[in-house]
């Protein structure tokens, strides 16, 4: 018998992934500034675009999704990661301090703050990447587990595309076509990271959190399977191989997503949850944007395909779950150090009131209507930005209300 | 042949159920039908907590020697879930919506992480450890399940 089926109970203490959750809402508030500047929406390659995608996929999805692995892998798995507040401390400074001087490299075209800033990233997932992957390899096989595991895969693969890229910028090397080099980077960082990694979570906290029925066995086995080979082939040189990858994905995505809202459709609360409208626009999202990759065409569906990938999907989601994990960490914390005698304390809709969180999905829905038409119409750059920002830093104020709420009932980090 | 995981799975379904249909009472504001709903509930939660305590829980303990370990952390984790469900109750009497909607959401997070760590490991390395005696205590576990009934 596996003793590391044992070590559940070692979860980090909240301020792991607290600390990643607390300095994300700026890089979403970042974007929206930047998004309010109206020149990313001629071009999907533009320096800006560019910076303002990895404000996004970096800053505010990879804070969230490095924090909360911290706290999924022992409750899911079963191990924990190892030297989780250390790798969580080494990660979180690493994207915390390298993503500005990233974004800010991408939009100046400045090379020598791209080469320091990738240095840097690279050099600090390293110890995270180490540790999860460790973790996974200790972890029970089940699909949730498989998925995580070609996730976290997928990551080093994304850093070294993204690192070739800047030497590329740098004049270091000349690859024969630096454009396919660009399309796999992509494809690793949004199929294979953040696709991955909130398709196998969902398998096991949309049944969690809305009560619905599991998905299909077969259909996470297939999805668990089928994407890990079709990204594995998407990333291959130009050939028909090639090409059923990139189909592979795009099919994969949107069966998980149609499961998904039929799932969510037979959920046996009545209670409205907005947990669940985000998990709803996030769905309808991904099936549009892999519509759009998959038939391809010009320049902008393919930035609404991205935009409806990054904000509609993935965004969202992340509003949705960070409305869920702080507050019941907070409680649960609480509660621990109490013993069990809870009584008296706040409960999860203290720290994140109803009123607070709808407030947020509003901004949130409001951003992406306008940001996803600013390709057509460039005005709305302008107000979908300002959405984006408002959005973020209403975030940032439901979470350090409930993180001061905790404080002030004598929790620690 | 069942198992562990299956059968005490079967019965976390149930109790979810259970908990559903009480808060959704509760969110129609039917309050004789919620407290009605809840008692039952309640009632097949301390039965699903018996179950583990004074016979799975004991037999994991005695064959693999690990008493701190998950079955510590998961008796603890009843007592939060217990000290919750006093808290419903009292809003229940009071016809409090909003506490015990509040009170209702934290069970639900704490009720079923505490279940997928139950279905993905606990269960899976008893029927690994009690292969031997598994259909002796699963027979055990079913009388229980029917005398508290009765």
């Amino acid at each position: 018998m596996s003793r590391h089926g044992l070590a559940y109970e070692q979860a980090p203490p909240f301020g792991v992934p607290l600390l990643f959750m607390l300095v994300a809402p700026a890089f979403l508030f970042a974007a929206g500034v930047l998004a309010m500047l109206p020149h990313w929406t001629a071009d999907l390659l533009a320096p800006r675009t560019v910076a303002l995608t990895h404000l996004l996929t970096l800053g505010f999805l990879g804070l969230v999704m490095l924090g909360a692995l911290t706290q999924m892998l022992p409750v899911v798995g079963g191990v924990p990661v190892p030297g989780a507040v250390w790798v969580g401390r080494i990660a979180w400074a690493g994207l915390t301090l390298g993503t500005p001087l990233l974004a800010w490299g991408m939009d100046a075209m400045h090379t020598g703050a791209l080469r320091l800033a990738g240095g840097w990233i690279a050099l600090t997932l390293c110890p995270y990447l180490a540790a999860g992957a460790l973790a996974l390899a200790r972890a029970r096989s089940i699909d949730t587990v498989r998925g995580m595991r070609l996730a976290v895969a997928a990551l080093p693969v994304v850093v070294l595309l993204g690192l070739g890229l800047v030497a590329w910028l740098r004049g270091d090397w000349q690859p024969a076509d630096p454009l396919r080099w660009l399309e796999r980077h992509a494809i690793a960082g949004l199929a294979g990271w953040i696709g991955m990694l909130v398709m196998a979570t969902a398998w096991q906290v949309v049944p969690m959190l809305q009560v619905t029925p599991p998905y299909p066995p077969r259909l996470t086995r297939a999805l668990a399977w089928g994407l890990g080979v079709s990204l594995a082939w998407a990333l291959l040189a130009p050939s028909p191989w090639q090409r059923i990858g990139h189909a592979g994905i795009g099919v994969g995505l949107v069966a998980f997503a149609l499961v998904t809202l039929d799932v969510l459709r037979r959920r046996r609360r009545k209670t409205p949850d907005v947990t669940l409208d985000y998990w709803r626009v996030a769905m309808i999202c991904l099936i549009a944007a892999c519509l759009l990759f998959l038939t391809g065409g010009p320049h902008t569906p393919r930035l609404l395909a991205g935009v409806l990938f990054l904000l509609g999907f993935a965004v969202s989601v992340t509003h949705g779950m960070l409305g869920k994990i702080v507050p019941f960490l907070a409680w649960f914390h609480l509660q621990s150090r109490r013993n069990g005698r809870g009584a008296g304390l706040p409960t999860m809709k203290d720290f994140l009131p109803d009123g607070a969180a709808r407030r947020q999905f509003r901004l949130h829905v409001a951003s992406l209507a306008c940001l996803s038409g600013a390709p057509f119409l460039p005005a709305l750059a302008m107000p979908g930005g300002a959405l984006l920002a408002a959005s973020a830093f209403v975030l940032a104020l439901n979470l350090v209300r409930a993180a001061r709420l905790y404080r002030s009932h004598g929790g620690g980090f | 042949m069942t198992t562990f995981t299956h059968y005490l799975g079967d019965d976390h379904t149930h109790c979810d159920e259970l908990f559903t249909a009480a808060e959704n009472a509760v969110a129609e504001k039917n309050w004789n039908d919620a407290r009605t709903r809840f008692q039952d509930f309640h009632a097949a939660m301390r039965r699903h907590f018996a179950m583990e305590e004074d016979v799975l829980f004991p037999a994991f303990e005695a064959r693999t020697g690990m008493v701190g370990g998950p079955t510590f952390i998961m008796r603890g984790e009843h007592e939060q879930m217990l000290g919750l469900m006093d808290s419903m109750r009292a809003a229940l009497a009071r016809e409090d919506y909003r506490a015990y909607m509040s009170l209702s959401e934290t069970l639900l997070m704490l009720m079923r992480q505490h279940n997928m760590k139950e279905e993905n490991i606990l269960y899976p390395m008893a029927d690994q450890a009690l292969a031997a005696e598994r259909d002796g205590l699963l027979a055990t576990l079913s009388g229980l399940e029917h005398t508290q009934h009765a």
